[in-house]
């Protein structure tokens, strides 16, 4: 087919094009908060402590950590979704979430003796904890792979694993509700493999999925 | 030949420095981004006028690109213009629209050359065959999946459905979600690549 011709039957299609790609990511989130939730109020709930916990720093902590990795990893996956998305660009809104958890495990390492780190690492519930985030986080991230379908990703496996991180990152939060262990140890472990297993799984199903 | 078609778009001169890529200057980009603004909401006359422009820029840049040879920068283009149809409402009506166009005429370069990469291994594995014994006259599904392999994963999805599972032009548009106009000429590409490394035999 010659170009001109081709350009002339793109040009006569004067459908409106789809919804922007902003609206199609906004609707994402809130679907993906809506079945998160809804997984865990039917197979979990929140921990019965909770008014208690709530005042405790730890506990507050996993919320601060696990909101800012969703809310950077969301702004990071919006850029990265579109052509000129470029992940260098997105480092900062990527980097924000582990700077904390960083900051959280150095001082816990500070403020807790030597011979607690092993037990508050290893926590309670650890492969359970693994295993819910994970459950949690599977619908979400089924949702943004969609999302990014109707995108145009120029990296399709970086921008897949970024929304494994989002996928991870509002599960952890929402099943750190549950959780009784709030060690930034026990967080640095278990979430973290859990949520980079969701990554994992976001990298290799947007590279076959979010071609184009 | 392109002086004749776009005669009174861009300059040749002009042209020539828009050939360097990203360096389309702020008036062609406020034009360029203004065009698009208007395709967007329905402007059929400007639409074409930013996709000859759109076209033209690419065209440089690809051929740039592929100065080595073994790929057809024309093909790059059409892949650029077809991607910038689909993917239209990807771009930030806000954003300047260059970068956006210029990072899926990458893409599709990228692909492109994958995809080249790809083919030649094909075709060692067909001398082998040839070699092995007489072609039998249908074509095995193996066959047809082979051709398949070589297009790009829109129009491998578009041939598939249109010429193997026999749908029409408006279901497959459905099932894609894509326009009839893009799947009519997805498939019309897809075919002439399929024809263009197979039909020598």
């Amino acid at each position: 087919m010659d170009t001109n011709e081709l350009i002339n039957s793109l040009a006569a299609d004067t459908r409106q094009p789809s919804a922007s790609l902003s609206s199609v990511w906004w609707s994402a989130v809130v679907v993906a908060v809506v079945v998160a939730a809804a997984v865990f109020f039917a197979t979990l709930g929140v921990r019965p402590d909770i008014a208690a916990a709530a005042e405790t720093p730890r506990f507050l902590a996993k919320f601060v950590m696990m909101l800012t990795l969703a809310a950077g990893t969301f702004g990071a996956l919006r850029a990265l979704s579109r052509p000129e998305g470029n992940w260098r660009k997105s480092l900062p809104l990527l980097t924000a979430a582990p700077t904390l958890l960083v900051a959280a495990v150095v001082l816990e390492l500070l403020t807790v003796p030597p011979e607690a780190w092993t037990d508050r690492m290893i926590g309670t519930n650890n492969v359970y904890c693994l295993m819910f985030i994970m459950m949690i986080g599977v619908g979400p991230l089924s949702i943004f792979l969609l999302a990014l379908r109707r995108g145009a990703p120029s990296s399709p496996g970086i921008a897949g694993a970024v929304a494994g991180l989002l996928a991870g990152g509002i599960a952890a939060t929402i099943y750190a509700a549950h959780c009784t262990d709030d060690s930034p140890l026990f967080i640095a472990t278990w979430y973290l493999i859990a949520i980079a297993g969701l990554a994992a799984f976001g990298a290799v199903a947007a590279n076959r999925l979010a071609r184009w | 030949m392109f002086e004749q078609i776009f005669a009174g778009v861009v300059t040749k001169d002009h042209a020539r420095t828009n050939w360097k890529e990203g360096k389309v200057d702020g008036k062609d980009e406020n034009e360029l981004a203004r065009l698009m603004r208007a395709a967007m909401a329905g402007d059929e006359r400007a639409y074409g006028e930013f996709l000859r422009r759109a076209a033209h820029l690419v065209r440089g840049f690809a051929r740039r690109k592929v100065a080595q040879g073994g790929i057809d920068p024309e093909d790059i283009v059409q892949e650029t213009l077809l991607a910038i149809h689909v993917k239209r409402h990807t771009w930030r009506q806000d954003a300047p629209v260059t970068p956006w166009l210029y990072a899926i005429a990458r893409y599709k370069l990228i692909d492109a050359f994958r995809r080249r990469g790809r083919r030649i291994e094909i075709e060692i594995g067909e001398i082998a065959e040839t070699l092995a014994g007489p072609e039998p006259e249908a074509v095995s599904d193996r066959e047809i999946g082979r051709a398949l392999g070589t297009l790009a994963p829109g129009q491998r999805s578009v041939v598939a459905a249109i010429s193997v599972d026999g749908r029409s032009i408006g279901e497959t548009a459905k099932s894609l979600g894509m326009t009839e106009t893009a799947v009519r000429v997805a498939h019309h590409r897809g075919l002439a690549a399929i024809a263009r490394r197979y039909g020598h035999r």
